[in-house]
């Protein structure tokens, strides 16, 4: 969005059609917020349908959340709040105009948590469920559980599948954002993207907290 | 009206230059990221949709001309209303005025050189393309048989059609949806030009302020609720398919929690547009400018609470179908403020009569018979007699049709010289606004006796005796379609050929009739300051005895 400089010197990364930056950044900002909200419903609209069916299928979703890797959620749901932290961190940088090398580690450390929660998730929890035979449509050991439990575990990958997605896209928003500090774009005047991008991570991070405790906790596993 | 026009056209040197000649080729249109090309765009992919959802209406009337059918198998009879359904709902009720007009018009209206994101909006073009691509490859090879609405087991195992290929097609249209609506209210707060206060905006732009937040908070719930389907078809796992251990009903809750607001995502614009023609062709203020402002947004707050009055005879417990029929009454009020407001507009007004204020009329009467017999459809017990037949096409169409589709032509034929800077033949947009609204009444109001005797929708047959009423509908609908193509002929013939059509060629008020016509690039040479509230139109001055 920085396609034309009609009059005279503009501060970087501003955009023809606005006034000023200070338009410029609330504009980004309630984008995002909508953006959000939109994500909310996205997200509501599989949850309702989560709670319903657990209604419905209660022992079998209890049973369901038995076979889940309960260490693992709750190792990725530490690192996932650290992450949130130091994406924190990274637009304070920004913001009390610290040199470009102190945005990047916090980036990359962001980056590196986000990874971590990816991996983690893919070998411990997916790749095992696999092993198993609890993915199903793929790998489905039929007969040994009942059909509500094969509900229930589609339930569970569509939702951390899709929060999963949601994950790889942030790190790709990461990627650019450091190439974007590696250029010197931000500064204690201009960080918007940072701020912006900050608000969907953390978006992100909260969709986790719920599935959590949804998924794997409350499945009555510790009475 | 002539008076206005007046020497308004005092044209400096450089106002040749305009958004549509100050650059050329298919990559300079492909790429743009100008809100008024994208505008038109949009018009050229809904206008495309428009005629394949209309051919397949036009093929189903032929049908139905016989009681056994004219035509067609059962088979393919479904698929026929399915895709009319999908298309003209998905395809072009839903963007047709916000995309084409909305994009085209808030920059200009608010006083702004863009929309906030010039690119998210270019980018919701290519995803609507996407959708549409998907839509129209299902369509052509094989269709589906769901009707519009997907319902499960219609769409569940038992369908062997496209119904994955169409379900992503509406899925990826959904995206674009939501873009527009988030650009739109990002948009709308944040760029207005100095002294555009809110209760200074023209009502279109409530109607889209009110339309967006439906797009915002709607479009998701369809997106997960189709990925879902998609889903169970592709693992055979049950979600919404009893057969599987699904459950039909919240497939239902899911898909009608969106699409009745999408119903107001239809006619919401179409209300919009009709206060900016009724003002500028009776040359009055607004009556009750808060009114019709606050109206709109109570609509969009009460659509996401009605959905279930579409679950009265599905099985939904009926203290849930009381408190939804009673919230659905409750639609009534501001709609019924608007259609007030309208015709207190009118009252003493200087009218007069071109072709976009026939359509304003049109949809006026029209919107209000369309209106009342949603009651008769809110109350749950005519509902259960009504539900499921022809009275409910009837319905929907008299709004969807009556409604969307005349205020969608009025504002195309209001902002069409401020759209290409040309003017367009009057007496041949006058004589197709007239057959639109006899093709359109020919075709409908029959529909409403025959749901009343008990002709149920969806069927590739029906008894002898509806017959008659049938011949004129499907006589109507042939109307109706001539009419349709009246104004796509002379306004083609008039984007080259149309006399020029100067920057406020009905004297109306508003910004986008401050700039030239077509406007340049970047909207405004300077950004306005809006001193004066909306539709300040002179008062006459002969006092009235």
């Amino acid at each position: 969005m920085s396609d034309t400089v009609a009059h005279g010197a503009h501060p970087p990364g501003f955009a023809h059609q606005f006034e000023d930056m200070t338009q410029q950044r609330e504009a980004g900002n309630l984008g995002m917020w909508v953006f959000l909200v939109t994500e909310i419903l996205f997200f509501g609209g599989m949850f309702t349908s989560y709670i319903i069916f657990r209604t419905l299928h209660f022992a079998s979703f209890e049973a369901g959340s038995h076979l889940l890797k309960v260490q693992f959620g709750a190792t990725n749901t530490v690192v996932l709040i650290v992450s949130s932290l130091t994406m924190a961190l990274a637009i304070r940088a920004a913001q009390t105009g610290k040199r470009k090398g102190q945005i990047i580690f916090w980036l990359i450390l962001t980056m590196f948590l986000g990874a971590l929660f990816l991996g983690l998730k893919l070998r411990y929890e997916w790749y095992a469920d696999y092993v198993e035979g609890i993915v199903p449509g793929i790998s489905w050991n039929s007969g040994a559980h009942a059909p509500g439990v094969e509900l229930f575990m589609c339930f569970y990958f569509f939702m951390t599948g899709l929060h999963a997605i949601h994950m790889v896209i942030g790190l790709g928003i990461l990627t650019v954002l450091v190439i974007m500090a590696a250029r010197d774009k931000f500064s204690s005047r201009y960080y918007a993207p940072l701020e912006i991008s900050g608000l969907y991570w953390h978006f992100v991070d909260i969709v986790w907290i719920f599935l959590f405790p949804l998924l794997y906790l409350i499945g009555g596993r510790y009475q | 009206m002539s008076m206005a026009i007046a020497d308004l056209h005092e044209a400096p040197a450089d106002s040749s230059v305009n958004y549509l000649n100050a650059t050329y080729g298919i990559r300079s249109w492909l790429l743009t990221k100008d809100h008024k090309r994208i505008g038109l765009l949009y018009l050229a992919t809904t206008t495309l949709m428009f005629f394949v959802g209309g051919g397949a209406a036009v093929l189903m009337r032929l049908h139905l001309i016989e009681p056994q059918g004219a035509l067609f198998e059962p088979e393919t009879y479904n698929k026929l209303f399915s895709t009319h359904g999908i298309i003209m709902v998905f395809f072009f009720m839903v963007p047709s005025i916000p995309a084409t007009l909305g994009n085209f018009l808030i920059p200009l209206m608010i006083g702004a050189r863009d929309v906030a994101f010039p690119k998210l909006n270019l980018l919701s073009w290519y995803v609507f393309v996407t959708g549409c691509i998907f839509a129209l490859y299902a369509t052509l090879s094989g269709g589906v048989d769901t009707g519009w609405t997907f319902y499960p087991p219609y769409s569940s195992s038992f369908s062997h059609t496209h119904v994955v290929a169409v379900a992503l097609g509406v899925f990826i249209a959904g995206f674009s949806s939501i873009l527009t609506g988030l650009n739109f209210i990002v948009t709308i707060h944040k760029m207005r030009a100095p002294g555009m206060r809110w209760f200074r905006l023209p009502l279109f732009i409530w109607a889209m302020y009110a339309t967006s937040l439906i797009f915002v908070l709607g479009t998701p719930v369809i997106a997960i609720t189709l990925f879902l389907l998609g889903l169970e078809r592709i693992l055979h796992v049950g979600i919404f398919d009893p057969a599987v251990g699904g459950d039909p009903l919240l497939f239902q809750h899911l898909f009608w929690f969106y699409s009745h607001p999408a119903v107001y995502i239809m006619i919401l614009p179409g209300m919009g547009v009709v206060s900016e023609l009724i003002t500028a062709f009776s040359r009055k203020k607004i009556f009750g400018y808060s009114f019709v402002a606050f109206s709109s947004l109570s609509i969009a707050v009460i659509s996401f609470v009605v959905w279930g009055h579409h679950m009265f005879v599905t099985g939904q417990s009926v203290y849930a179908g009381l408190v939804f029929s009673a919230l659905s009454f409750l639609v009534a009020i501001p709609s019924a403020v608007k259609v007030f407001n309208w015709t207190a507009t009118l009252y003493k007004g200087s009218i007069s009569y071109e072709a976009p204020m026939l359509y304003a009329l049109g949809f006026v009467g029209l919107f209000t018979i369309g209106g009342l017999t949603g009651l008769f459809l809110a109350a749950l017990a005519t509902d259960v007699h009504l539900n499921g037949t022809y009275f409910i096409v009837a319905h929907f169409h008299y709004v969807m049709v009556g409604g969307a589709v005349m205020a969608y032509l009025g504002g195309m034929h209001f902002w069409w010289p401020k759209i290409t800077g040309r003017l367009y033949p009057d007496y041949w947009a006058r004589f197709a606004a007239f057959m639109i609204f006899v093709g359109f009444n020919l075709t409908f109001f029959p529909q409403f006796v025959l749901g009343y005797l008990g002709m149920p929708r969806r069927y590739a047959v029906y008894p002898a005796e509806f017959q008659v009423l049938n011949v004129m509908s499907s006589a109507g609908a042939s109307i109706l379609g001539v009419g349709y193509l009246i104004p796509l002929i002379y306004l083609t013939w008039s984007m080259r050929y149309g006399p020029p059509a100067g920057p406020n060629p009905w004297g109306a008020k508003g910004l986008e009739w401050t700039t030239s016509s077509p406007p340049p690039t970047e909207n405004f040479k300077e950004i306005p300051i809006v001193t004066e509230d909306a539709y300040n139109y002179p008062t006459p001055e002969v006092p009235r005895v």
